[in-house]
């Protein structure tokens, strides 16, 4: 399985995911910005980060790069596409996932372990978990209060991934914290799996959305 | 311009002649005290430097230390207070930016920033804006690069109103055999000018930190504050480390203080080479700029690569990619002189090293009149005064501030910010412990002993949480040093720290001065920060919360009468006051060592958890363990090890230092407290939900204490 991890200029997690996806038992290989033709990979994941430095609203630069129209012509080959964090800022800015991530409620930054209600089990990467199952993961985003017009759609259409399970620090709507489209192949994702991906570093819950897209 | 008359004879000696104003220019940065550091040069020959496991020690842009057999660790802390005060979301992350760029440099990865914060009251509104501004700036910056912020402390004092101290601590991993060092030591190389453009920000950065600081500052020296630009500095951070894997260069060096100036004139110098430069080939951010401007402007994101022409084309090829501004602007030349070209027309040419090694200046030190008009105190109510302690936000939960920094990015942040040090993941075998400490009060009221205290300290929560210390570095915070009593209390300072440092065997392989922190009159609190990292086994990493109901709670080391400079006198009584703690020496060392070999020798978790005592004593030692594990405990604390007309009020506040609580599992307590060497008492057990502490009428419950450590500073901050 080789998954492919997106690199802008700016982008953070990228050798974090790398880590993860080694451990998962996948095949890594970093993507420049720059290239278009993704018909040798398998599967994608957006890493975190601050692509361009993110001046703008997050990732508003990322969205209008030449590896947009790869990862496009991907999910048209019903193949896996996971934005964490700032990857889940530019998938929702490029209009691949529903709604928006805009400023946390206190208007900061804000980094800390959250538990997580796995609402959905239909997405590659949430498949090797139980529906309803609590999962341990850390956040670290300015940016990730999830807001959206219409929320009765997601939920008909089973579109909700990941929710807040305790508190929620950022104020999302419904507490919702992890998004996909309308197939379950696209999935965005506040927090951050590659960081929870050894017990050492507080919980090894992560792992699970790597080996979803390796067994995918 | 600060140069003085001594001084100019001293050149002009040299040279043989004026100088012209560009070298004029030159010299005056070179001479400030920020870069020649020619106040403190004898003094910080007491710190010993040396030791088995150091490869580079102070000198090059940080420090570096053996952390397994492939793997080095590059370190190095830095002072951003001047820049800070006038700007402190521009100052705080420039300081973050100039640290990394020293790590950098000796071709490490950052993976942790550590930062010292110094404030005035949160109860003053420019205190308030100042300390919001830095840790934002450092929270943009640091998350924005993708290196976390694991650890630090923060201070507030009256103290610190009008003089801010902002001092960054950061550590790399590098493998041994790619080190670089900031060498030119080939002649015919040529250097590269990579990242930022040069702009006319941060001109005379280093002199304006090397005067005192007046209510004009804030308008007239903002153009001295240099601005970041941490995306660019990714850019940069990643290309250095593509070039450093693809090309072998001779040398790299940053861009900080003192500009290019200071860059190639210390290049040169280190290998007894010379330099030219052509201005003409300077990427330039303005049109118009003049040579003086552009000589010394610190704008930031710049590095300053030594390598053969041959691999020019392969070079700059990377720096396309990462699309940064680069080109060769000079080459190392044979003749020690540093020449500035403009077309080809010599416009500045003076000796290398006159540049980069300045003359010392033996400063005149004198200890200050004692005070003498001591204060007794009457004891307060105990739980209360604790509670008031927990609340303090010297000691409060610092929540509000870590929360701002990816403290998590890199993946090996194994114990979190909130702990006695963080813990970070070296390899699948070893981790490796950081921290910062400093106690400013205990160094106002003795130097020597709150030097040596900061030093004990830093160790303390090292070997709490497992690891033992392998290097020291030192930010020092102090006054104006042509002022003797200034002098005297930075001597006192480095020759207590220098004490400890020698006991650990534990060298000092990097640091930096701060002088001039004073603002019409108010002088800070000498501050002395010190970083220490230590090494340790997975398996051997404790942590300070308490974990199971029985387990048996142990204090090692000896408890005196000893309430002058505590968080106690200086929150309940409001005053600063009489001697500090004392460092003693052989017991510091004693104390460690057991508890060191208590966990080696602890194959099946015996040791459930380590914290050490610090300020606010063993009652916030105990609090902070019962709040962080979410379990009380019962103490007795009358049969502590003790020395000196000690009653249990002051044995639950004193500040002695050498003193570590251990708790152990019960059916084990016994035969463990047995094995350790050195003064030691059962003091109570872990369990129930309420601290309570038998002997001193102290019974309080889990969320009472919660309550005050927790939300202290968000309250203000609101």
């Amino acid at each position: 399985m080789k998954v492919g991890i997106i690199r802008f200029p700016g982008s953070n997690c990228d050798r974090d995911v790398y880590q993860a996806l080694e451990l998962a038992g996948g095949q890594p290989e970093y993507i420049w910005w720059n290239q278009k033709d993704l018909s040798q990979i398998d599967a994608v994941v957006i890493p975190g980060g601050f692509s361009y430095g993110d001046y703008l609203r997050a990732g508003a630069i990322a969205a209008i790069t030449p590896v947009i129209e790869g990862i496009k012509s991907l999910v048209k080959d019903e193949k896996p596409v996971l934005g964490i964090c700032n990857g889940a800022q530019i998938l929702a800015e490029v209009g691949l996932v529903p709604g928006v991530f805009t400023v946390n409620i206190n208007s900061k930054f804000i980094c800390q372990w959250t538990d997580l209600k796995v609402e959905t089990t239909r997405t590659p990467f949430t498949s090797m978990y139980k529906k309803g199952e609590i999962i341990k993961m850390p956040i670290a985003h300015a940016e990730g209060r999830y807001y959206v017009d219409y929320i009765q759609e997601l939920k008909d259409n089973d579109q909700i991934v990941l929710k807040f399970a305790s508190e929620n620090p950022n104020g999302s709507m419904e507490a919702i914290t992890g998004v996909c489209d309308q197939t379950g192949l696209i999935c965005a994702v506040m927090p951050h799996p590659e960081r929870a991906s050894l017990t050492i570093l507080g919980s090894d819950d992560g792992l699970k959305f790597f080996k979803g897209i390796v067994n995918y | 311009m600060t140069l003085t008359d001594s001084e100019m004879e001293y050149i002009k000696k040299e040279i043989g002649r004026e100088p012209n104003s560009l070298e004029y220019g030159m010299l005056d940065i070179m001479f400030s005290e920020h870069c020649s550091y020619k106040s403190s040069r004898p003094v910080l020959k007491y710190f010993p430097t040396e030791g088995e496991k150091v490869i580079i020690g102070p000198g090059d842009d940080a420090g570096i230390v053996e952390l397994t057999e492939e793997l080095a660790l590059a370190i190095g802390i830095e002072s951003h207070n001047h820049p800070s005060a006038i700007e402190p979301y521009g100052g705080a992350g420039t300081g973050i930016g100039g640290i990394l760029r020293d790590i950098m440099s000796m071709g490490a990865m950052p993976v942790a920033l550590l930062d010292s914060l110094r404030f005035g009251p949160l109860e003053d509104q420019r205190s308030r804006y100042l300390f919001e501004y830095v840790v934002k700036g450092i929270s943009d910056y640091g998350n924005r690069v993708g290196i976390p912020t694991v650890g630090g402390e923060v201070e507030f004092d009256d103290n610190f109103k009008y003089n801010p101290l902002v001092n960054v601590m950061c550590a790399g991993i590098v493998p041994k055999k790619d080190l670089v060092r900031a060498v030119a030591p080939n002649v015919g190389s040529v250097f590269i000018l990579m990242g930022g453009r040069t702009g006319r920000d941060g001109i005379h950065g280093v002199t304006f930190a090397s005067e005192e600081l007046t209510t004009a500052s804030e308008i007239e020296d903002r153009p001295a504050v240099q601005i970041g630009d941490p995306f660019t500095k990714k850019m940069v951070l990643e290309a250095t480390l593509e070039v450093l894997e693809e090309i072998p260069v001779d040398g790299v060096k940053d861009l900080g203080g003192g500009g290019l100036t200071c860059c190639i004139s210390e290049l040169a110098a280190k290998c007894g080479n010379g330099a030219k430069i052509e201005l003409t080939k300077i990427p330039l951010r303005e049109e118009g700029m003049t040579p003086y401007e552009i000589m010394l402007s610190e704008s930031q994101e710049r590095m300053v690569f030594v390598i053969d022409p041959k691999y020019i084309d392969a070079i700059m090829k990377i720096f396309e990619k990462y699309e940064l501004p680069a080109a060769v602007i000079g080459e190392v030349t044979d003749t020690r002189k540093m020449v500035v070209e403009k077309d080809g027309k010599i416009i500045a040419n003076l000796p290398a090293d006159l540049l980069s090694d300045p003359p010392v200046i033996n400063r005149e030190s004198r200890k200050p009149n004692e005070h003498r008009d001591y204060l007794k105190l009457e004891y307060t109510d105990p739980e209360e005064s604790l509670l008031k302690i927990l609340s303090s936000p010297n000691i409060a939960s610092k929540k509000w501030v870590y929360s701002q920094y990816d403290h998590e990015v890199q993946v090996r942040s194994i114990i979190k910010p909130g702990d006695d040090a963080a813990v970070l993941k070296v390899d699948d075998m070893k981790a490796m412990a950081l921290t910062c400490d400093c106690n400013s009060i205990y160094t106002k009221l003795d130097p020597y002993h709150g030097g040596a205290g900061a030093v004990s300290e830093a160790i303390r929560n090292i070997v709490s949480m497992g690891a033992e210390p392998i290097c020291i570095v030192d930010c020092l915070n102090f006054g104006n040093p042509e002022k003797p009593e200034v002098f005297w209390q930075f001597k006192e300072c480095v020759r207590g720290m220098a004490e400890v440092a020698k006991c650990f065997e534990t060298p000092v392989i990097s640091g930096n001065v701060s002088f001039y922190n004073e603002t019409e009159g108010v002088t800070v609190n000498p501050s002395p920060v010190v970083g220490v990292a230590g090494i340790m086994d997975h398996d051997n990493i404790r942590t300070s919360d308490f974990k199971d109901d029985g387990d048996i709670i142990i204090i090692i080391g000896k408890t005196y009468p000893e309430m002058d400079g505590s968080e106690y006198q200086k929150t309940l009584h409001n005053i600063i006051q009489g001697k500090p703690p004392k460092v003693r020496l052989k017991d510091e060392f004693k104390s460690a060592k057991a508890v060191l070999d208590l966990i080696r020798e602890d194959k099946n978790g015996d040791i459930t958890a380590v914290h050490d005592c610090s300020a606010g004593g063993l009652g916030v030692s105990l609090a902070e363990m019962a709040i962080s594990g979410d379990t009380g405990a019962v103490i007795n604390i009358s049969k502590l090890p003790k020395e000196g007309d000690l009653d249990n009020f002051q044995a639950f506040f004193s500040e002695s230092h050498a003193r570590y609580i251990v708790t152990v599992k019960s059916n084990r307590a016994n035969e463990i407290l047995d094995k350790i060497k050195a003064p030691k008492a059962i003091i109570g057990k872990v369990g129930g939900n309420r601290l309570i502490i038998e002997d001193l009428s102290i019974n309080i419950s889990l969320e009472k204490l919660k309550n005050s450590y927790y939300g202290v500073i968000e309250k203000f901050m609101a």
